[in-house]
């Protein structure tokens, strides 16, 4: 499964929404309606899936779907 | 490892009268129930008197868990409370408890750890006991949060309420199944500015500005403090299963800080450990710093949920930061 794919079954799990919200211009606050937790489990569901470590720094820069797939394929690209 | 092995004799837990739901909070800060409950799990929580302080609720406690021990009161030889809201800077809260206690010649002392407190208390009474410097010890989580919170802050007002909780820890006879497997603490100061209570100490002295800027309250950055504290949880537990060889699935109970529901949910979540061995009584009680794990426990005890003889793992996290984790046999 590449990034995108796994980007949006783990917003889906997560968020509890329909794979068709999940848009890369979803804001996950404004639109898929995570709240500040949400959004902190997000990042650390991301981290599992890849393997990686998102710094506190960098979770304000993940707000929406497509931001957060650009991210991480910054990261592992 | 030292001479002798530790055990956890009893447990003993107190929570004041007065009851403040999340109904109580919406007509005192712009909150909801629906909310506190959905980012907190929290329902209720206890709440001090004016006239309660710190030691009030560690003595109720303490005579708790020495009342259901075999131990006598003159046979405990040390006393440790963990508190950050103890009744004065000094002297310590243990001291106030051994005076109330009516015990003399024995040392007491307080550790200051946050939320981690009881399992530092934990960790030091342990090598007391292991090492035969002490036989039977007094051991209390108290916290009285509520009198340092800042009731205009509407993220951190509704998370906190006021209990105790105390073990008598005592060295384990060779045919005990009871004994404290492993314990191991951490700290990692660099980050200590997500959680502190900012004014009072030698750094910014009270003064009518630090009053004013409500710099007395508890002061913290929620979401830093989640993700570390899952994580830090997670690896403290992991690294004790594994040097002991042991696996989630050995696990009787897991007994964690009780911050926030989702926290222990992500936390029960990346063990791998059903969240039905997982003792959660934060609906009742909000977080209550150093007194939720001995809390929790001896709830469990008293309603025969964990009995003699069941693997416990107990993990905490807390300002400093800090978090620790204990391994025992009940």
């Amino acid at each position: 499964m590449d990034i995108e794919a796994k980007v949006k079954q783990i917003v889906m799990d997560k968020l509890g929404v329909e794979e068709a919200q999940i848009v890369p211009e979803a804001n996950f606050i404004e639109d898929l309606r995570a709240d500040s937790l949400d959004t902190v489990e997000l990042v650390m569901a991301f981290e599992d899936e890849f393997g990686l470590t998102i710094p506190d720094e960098d979770q304000d820069k993940l707000r929406t779907v497509g931001q957060a797939i650009d991210y991480l394929k910054g990261k592992l690209g | 490892m030292g001479n002798y092995f530790a055990k956890f004799s009893a447990f003993g837990s107190f929570a004041p009268k007065k009851i403040l739901t999340n109904q109580d909070l919406e007509k005192m800060v712009d909150t909801s129930d629906e909310w506190i409950r959905t980012r907190t799990g929290m329902v209720e929580r206890h709440i001090a008197s004016a006239e309660e302080a710190a030691s009030d609720l560690a003595y109720q406690a303490a005579v708790s868990a020495i009342e259901s021990s075999k131990v006598k009161y003159k046979e405990i030889d040390l006393i440790i409370v963990a508190t950050i809201s103890g009744d004065h800077a000094f002297p310590s809260t243990a001291c106030i408890i051994q005076k109330k206690l009516g015990l003399k010649n024995i040392p007491a002392f307080d550790v200051s750890a946050g939320c981690t407190g009881f399992i530092y208390a934990c960790d030091i009474a342990r090598q007391y006991i292991e090492n035969g410097a002490a036989r039977h010890i007094l051991v209390a989580g108290v916290e009285v949060l509520t009198k340092i919170t800042n009731w205009n802050d509407r993220n951190t007002c509704v998370l906190f309420g006021d209990a105790s909780g105390a073990c008598v820890m005592s060295r384990a006879e060779p045919s005990d199944i009871s004994r404290i497997i492993d314990s191991k603490i951490d700290a990692d100061g660099s980050q200590g500015e997500y959680l502190v209570q900012a004014a009072g100490g030698s750094r910014l002295p009270a003064s009518h500005e630090t009053v004013d800027a409500n710099q007395h309250t508890v002061y913290m950055e929620g979401n830093r403090i989640f993700k570390n504290a899952v994580k830090s949880m997670y690896a403290s537990s992991d690294e004790l299963l594994r040097r002991n060889n042991l696996s989630a699935l050995d696990i009787d109970w897991v007994i964690p800080h009780q911050a926030n529901l989702r926290i222990i949910e992500a936390l029960a979540d990346k063990m791998k450990v059903p969240i039905n061995k997982v003792i959660v009584n934060i609906h009742k009680y909000g977080n209550t710093s150093s007194a939720t794990v001995p809390l929790a426990i001896d709830e469990a005890i008293r309603a025969k949920k964990i009995r003699r003889g069941d693997i416990l793992l107990l993990t905490s996290f807390g300002a400093g930061l800090t978090w620790g984790s204990i391994l025992a046999r009940y």
